[in-house]
């Protein structure tokens, strides 16, 4: 990173102002009703976690500059100067406090879309030098090691040799030419060893050619959690050639949300052209293969089970139904929680929240919303699609002394496949 | 213009006029101010279409979702009724029609007197109500600013001299009329210069965000 100073970071934010930002600023009545679709205003009950508040600085930059009578007002000095003050202490409402779910967007009745607003105002904090330090560093190990955690393929080559010696089926590691190039989270390898076993086996199961590329695995995207483009585009490139050197049809993301909104929805814009293959979460994968008849499963999970919908993912990629398709395939007792799909509350860990240790209290304060929603249907288990909310739902579910295991969607189809027998192989 | 007719004949004429000039111009130049401003151009490969979504949201966001409902009915309830009052006063009022045929040569029909009446008291007590609770409500005083009790004060005026005037509860008639039209003359100028632009910004606002929201395949 080059410089990082106020000059900068207000230049970044000058550069994020566009049409929307105008209607959004020139249309908030100060209703309120933003803070309580946040988890970390409802949850702490302190105002100044109001959504629209933590926009403050993009909204002075825009009011100031953008507007006639804003210019008329600051210069007679009526409107408040952005500041490093200033930026210092929105760097915890920025990011301490927000997961950028998304839930304020959907309910603002003027029509906001906040969380769009916050994600621009973030590449303000990140050029004026006010980001968190835990972003900092997973956004550093990013770029020198491709992975925030810093996680190296060795590692993977590890797991890859494990899964291959309980599966009997060979991890395809770059193979040109097949239909879709899989990508990885840190987290998950780390975390949730089982996911990379489960696509194995369903991918053996359903026929489908893929691969995986020494050159990138890592499918999640520190720049956009900080809010740096240039960081950013940097990650999405490493994809983008790792997936035309192997010239595959599609990229599949993992069970995590950002890295999805990350590569499906940023990075054609972060790199300023579209790409030569298509993007997909692995449900939507699954979800595809199962309405062609390519997942053949067998038998069901008896107990009571709910879902959490990874914000990203279902309100922020529309991704809603496909998950209870595949429900509906292996579980007998499915319960939705009574918010979701596009009204879901967020787990409290998502956008960089969770790579934020500082924000640690704030993230398990928003996480008793989930907690709430979980008790209200009582489920047995939990399922979800996402490594960073599966993470976090059972360290919050452990914090609060509940006892529900957390489980990922596509472990749990992998676990009904239909054997399908030596003839076929 | 010392005398009540005088100022009566100076609100409604030429400080009207003025009022409807700074109204329309300056209305129109928030709204250059906003398009001029463009999109960048999106190379995501889209999941659904932006101009349906869009539209759809310019009418959906204005009811509130059962979840946003059950958490804060006042704001919701309150907020509707004096809207839809200040609506109808506004435009259901036989003698403002009469007016609007005269500025813009359309005419509609109107609601009767006494029905217009009772909707103004009810406007008027649901506005004193947003007021107080602006006041108590802790997220809405936090984030409360001067603009937000200008506002309120500049569109509660009209509704209240409105309805004192049509009651006659102020002598001479000529005054409360020529109040009621200088309120409204007063909001007219604030309005392109507040958050009151939101009458004709949030319609575009809601279709951004259903757009960018649509464009991904999720109805916002
Ligand atoms: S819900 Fe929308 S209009 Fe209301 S305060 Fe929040 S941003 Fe402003
Ligand atoms: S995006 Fe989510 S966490 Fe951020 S302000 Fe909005 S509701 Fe709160």
């Amino acid at each position: 990173m080059s410089e990082l100073s106020l000059e900068r970071g207000l230049n970044a934010l000058r550069a994020e102002i566009d049409a929307p930002v105008a209607a959004f600023f020139s249309s908030c009545v100060h209703c309120g009703l933003c803070a309580t679709a946040c988890p970390f205003c409802t949850e702490t009950g302190d105002p100044k976690y109001t959504p629209i508040l933590k926009l403050e600085p993009l909204r002075l930059v825009w009011e100031s500059e953008f507007t006639l009578w804003g210019r008329i007002k600051s210069s007679l000095g009526l409107t408040r100067k952005v500041d490093d003050k200033m930026l210092e202490e929105w760097e915890e409402l920025l990011y301490d406090s927000c997961s950028m779910c998304g839930r304020c967007s959907v309910v603002c009745p003027v029509g906001n879309d906040l969380q769009y607003m916050i994600r621009k105002t973030r590449e303000g904090m990140v050029a004026s030098g006010h980001a968190p330090a835990g972003l900092i560093e997973a956004s550093a190990r990013s770029i020198r090691t491709g992975s925030p955690m810093g996680l190296q393929w060795k590692t993977l080559a590890v797991q890859i040799k494990h899964v291959q010696g309980s599966t009997g089926i060979e991890v395809p590691v770059d193979k040109a030419g097949v239909d879709y190039l899989v990508l990885l989270s840190s987290m998950e390898v780390i975390n949730f060893p089982e996911y990379l076993e489960a696509i194995t086996k369903i991918f053996d199961h359903a026929g489908v050619t893929w691969t995986l590329s020494t050159d990138c695995f890592e499918a999640t995207n520190a720049g956009i959690q900080i809010g740096s483009k240039d960081i950013a585009a940097e990650l999405v490139e490493r994809v983008v050639s790792a997936a035309v050197k192997l010239k595959v049809k599609n990229v599949i993301s993992p069970e995590c949300g950002h890295a999805y909104t990350a590569i499906r929805w940023e990075g054609p814009n972060l790199i300023g052209r579209s790409y030569p293959f298509r993007v997909f979460h692995i449900i939507e994968v699954l979800d595809e293969l199962r309405a062609s008849g390519r997942l053949q499963t067998e038998g069901k999970e008896n107990d009571r089970l709910s879902m959490h919908d990874p914000c990203n993912l279902a309100r922020k990629s529309g991704c809603i139904q496909q998950q209870r398709n595949l429900m509906d395939l292996v579980a007998s007792d499915f319960v939705d929680l009574k918010e979701h799909g596009v009204y879901q509350w967020c787990c409290g860990a998502g956008g960089g929240v969770s790579s934020n240790e500082r924000a640690e209290p704030l993230k398990l304060a928003a996480f008793k919303r989930k907690k709430a929603q979980i008790e209200e249907v009582q489920p047995e288990r939990m399922v979800t699609m996402c490594a960073t909310c599966r993470t976090q739902l059972e360290e919050g579910l452990e914090a609060f002394n509940m006892d529900i295991p957390v489980v990922g969607l596509t472990e749990m189809i992998a676990d009904h496949l239909v054997d399908k027998g030596p003839a076929k192989g | 213009m010392s005398d009540p007719m005088g100022f009566l004949l100076w609100v409604k004429g030429p400080a009207f006029n003025f009022a409807l000039a700074v109204f329309a111009l300056g209305m129109l130049a928030r709204l250059v101010e906003i398009f001029i401003l463009g999109r960048k151009t999106n190379y995501a490969e889209a999941k659904g279409g932006e101009w349906g979504p869009g539209f759809k949201t310019m009418l959906t966001r204005t009811v509130a979702d059962p979840g946003t409902f059950a958490r804060a009915p006042f704001n919701v309830v309150v907020g509707w009724i004096w809207h839809i009052g200040f609506i109808t006063a506004l435009l259901l009022f036989i003698p403002h029609i009469e007016l609007f045929r005269g500025v813009l040569g359309i005419a509609w029909p109107g609601l009767p007197n006494p029905v217009v009446d009772a909707v103004t008291a009810i406007t008027i007590l649901a506005l004193v109500a947003t007021l107080v609770h602006r006041t108590q409500h802790p997220v809405k005083k936090h984030i409360s600013t001067p603009e937000d009790y200008l506002v309120w004060t500049v569109t509660f005026l009209p509704v209240l001299t409105g309805y004192l005037a049509y009651h006659r509860l102020v002598n001479p008639y000529p005054l409360i009329l020529g109040l009621h039209i200088l309120s409204v003359n007063l909001f007219l100028v604030v309005f392109p210069f507040t958050k009151l632009t939101h009458v004709f910004t949030a319609f575009i606002a809601r279709w951004y965000n259903g757009a960018i929201f649509g464009r991904k395949g999720v109805q916002s």
